[in-house]
């Protein structure tokens, strides 16, 4: 089953000013679909609208052909986003801020039940994956802005969504970081999942990759 | 092109996972920043050491306005830490997250306002009777004080989180807080302090303290959507 998300005749203003307008997208499987344009040209706004927090919008959103509002409860359990604010808890540990996403999502693997065991080792590897062994128990407030921002990236391997939105991935990232990063979005796409991103940095050009510019 | 081999997932529930996930993240982060538990319970005594100093040391005076001082001392003290409620989650973009997770809202926030009352309401409520002998109140009406007072900061816990949602995207929420929260916690002040002042005359309490419960089961039904609802606001905004 491939993964579909449309946009018709999209139109957003944020005081009274027009972001865009009549936008139409269609974002499908195996697509990194990469959301141009300069500074305050409403790449978040976008982004929001799109992973169902903004609601100030006009136009329709469809999840795999079904009007958004009535499949949303699917569509979340499918989304994994991103955003500007990393989301990770300072006074937590790495690995408690992890668990608490798994278990945010319904996975029993980040409670204390039977699964506890096995949802340890997922969270130390995605954390290994994202270079921050040895880590685990540091607390996050101590961490460096690019390190928080990877305790977040880990999620993309810990708990698996088809679409991925993400805004500004790479802020504060190194430069083997944003390669590491680049490489899991195509295999992403590769995959069959679907990423749409906002970014400055220049993505390396691949037949997955799409562009559409705002502003 | 090949198979998926990202499926398409189902909704999976898990609800109590996450619920009891969030009820643990929250009781542990805030037990790891002790001075914020603290505060209200710092502030509850200082308010209520300066009553005697400032009215008069006089047992019976005081004994005759202590319900009423208690009630809106711990008032105040459970107010005082509400804006932190959802202010350091919406900062750190936990709160997108929160709103985002595949599961509703309302019971996600149950948790938190759960763990605030019994991290800010509880403890007021279990010290509370020690100061009530600062303030003469008479013997027999310490039970009462404690659970009216466990009661009712359970519903001023949940209406103030309404407030706290609704503001926790203004840079300065704290008196607007204040503002809209207050008269909707009278209610539950007058049949707090009422129980405790037919406590003291040796009428019954009973009802009283079912109108308390009363106003609880009701907070507890109408709130958690209300605070849903704040909360997509605060972020749209």
């Amino acid at each position: 089953m491939s993964l579909c998300l449309q946009a018709r005749q999209l139109s957003c203003e944020r005081d009274d000013r027009s972001l865009f307008k009549g936008l139409d997208l269609d974002i499908r499987s195996g697509e990194i679909v990469r959301i141009e344009g300069p500074n305050g040209s409403g790449k978040t706004s976008l982004l929001k609208i799109l992973s169902g927090q903004l609601r100030d919008y006009e136009g329709e959103l469809f999840w795999n052909g079904a009007a958004m509002q009535s499949v949303r409860e699917h569509f979340l359990a499918n989304l994994l986003y991103l955003g500007h604010a990393p989301g990770i808890k300072s006074g937590l540990s790495p690995l408690e801020n992890l668990a608490w996403y798994q278990a945010l999502s319904g996975e029993s693997s980040g409670g204390q039940g039977s699964g506890a065991q096995e949802g340890e080792q997922q969270r130390l590897d995605a954390l290994e994956q994202v270079g921050l062994a040895g880590f685990e128990d540091v607390p996050a407030g101590q961490l460096s802005a690019g390190q928080q921002r990877r305790v977040a990236l880990a999620r993309l391997t810990l708990t698996p969504r088809a679409l991925w939105v993400l805004d500004e991935p790479f802020t504060a990232i190194d430069r083997h970081g944003v390669a590491a990063l680049e490489r899991q979005l195509i295999r992403h796409a590769q995959a069959g999942g679907c990423v749409l991103v906002t970014t400055h940095h220049e993505l390396a050009a691949s037949s997955l990759l799409r562009r559409i510019a705002l502003g | 092109m090949d198979a998926p081999s990202v499926p398409l997932l189902e909704h999976q529930g898990g609800l109590m996972i996450a619920v009891k996930a969030t009820l643990v993240r929250d009781l542990t982060l805030l037990l790891r920043r002790r001075g914020e538990v603290l505060n209200p319970l710092v502030f509850f005594a200082l308010v209520i050491t300066l009553f005697p100093i400032a009215i008069s040391p006089d047992p019976e005076l005081l004994a005759t306005i202590a319900p009423g001082l208690l009630w809106v001392a711990a008032l105040l003290a459970a107010l005082l830490s509400l804006d932190s409620l959802f202010r350091s989650d919406y900062d750190d973009g936990s709160l997108e997250q929160l709103l985002l997770a595949p599961q509703p809202l309302a019971a996600l926030s149950v948790a938190k306002v759960a763990v605030h009352w019994l991290l800010a309401g509880l403890p007021l409520a279990l010290m509370a009777p020690l100061l009530g002998i600062m303030l003469a109140l008479p013997a027999g009406s310490y039970a009462v004080l404690a659970l009216s007072l466990a009661l009712g900061t359970a519903s001023l816990s949940l209406i103030g989180a309404i407030g706290a949602a609704l503001t926790v995207g203004l840079a300065r929420g704290g008196v607007l807080l204040s503002l809209l929260v207050l008269p909707l916690y009278i209610p539950v002040l007058i049949f707090g302090a009422g129980a405790v002042q037919a406590a003291i005359l040796g009428d019954g309490v009973s009802a009283h303290l079912a109108i308390l419960g009363a106003l609880l089961a009701a907070s507890l039904m109408l709130a958690p959507w209300a605070i849903a609802a704040s909360l997509r606001i605060s972020i749209n905004g």
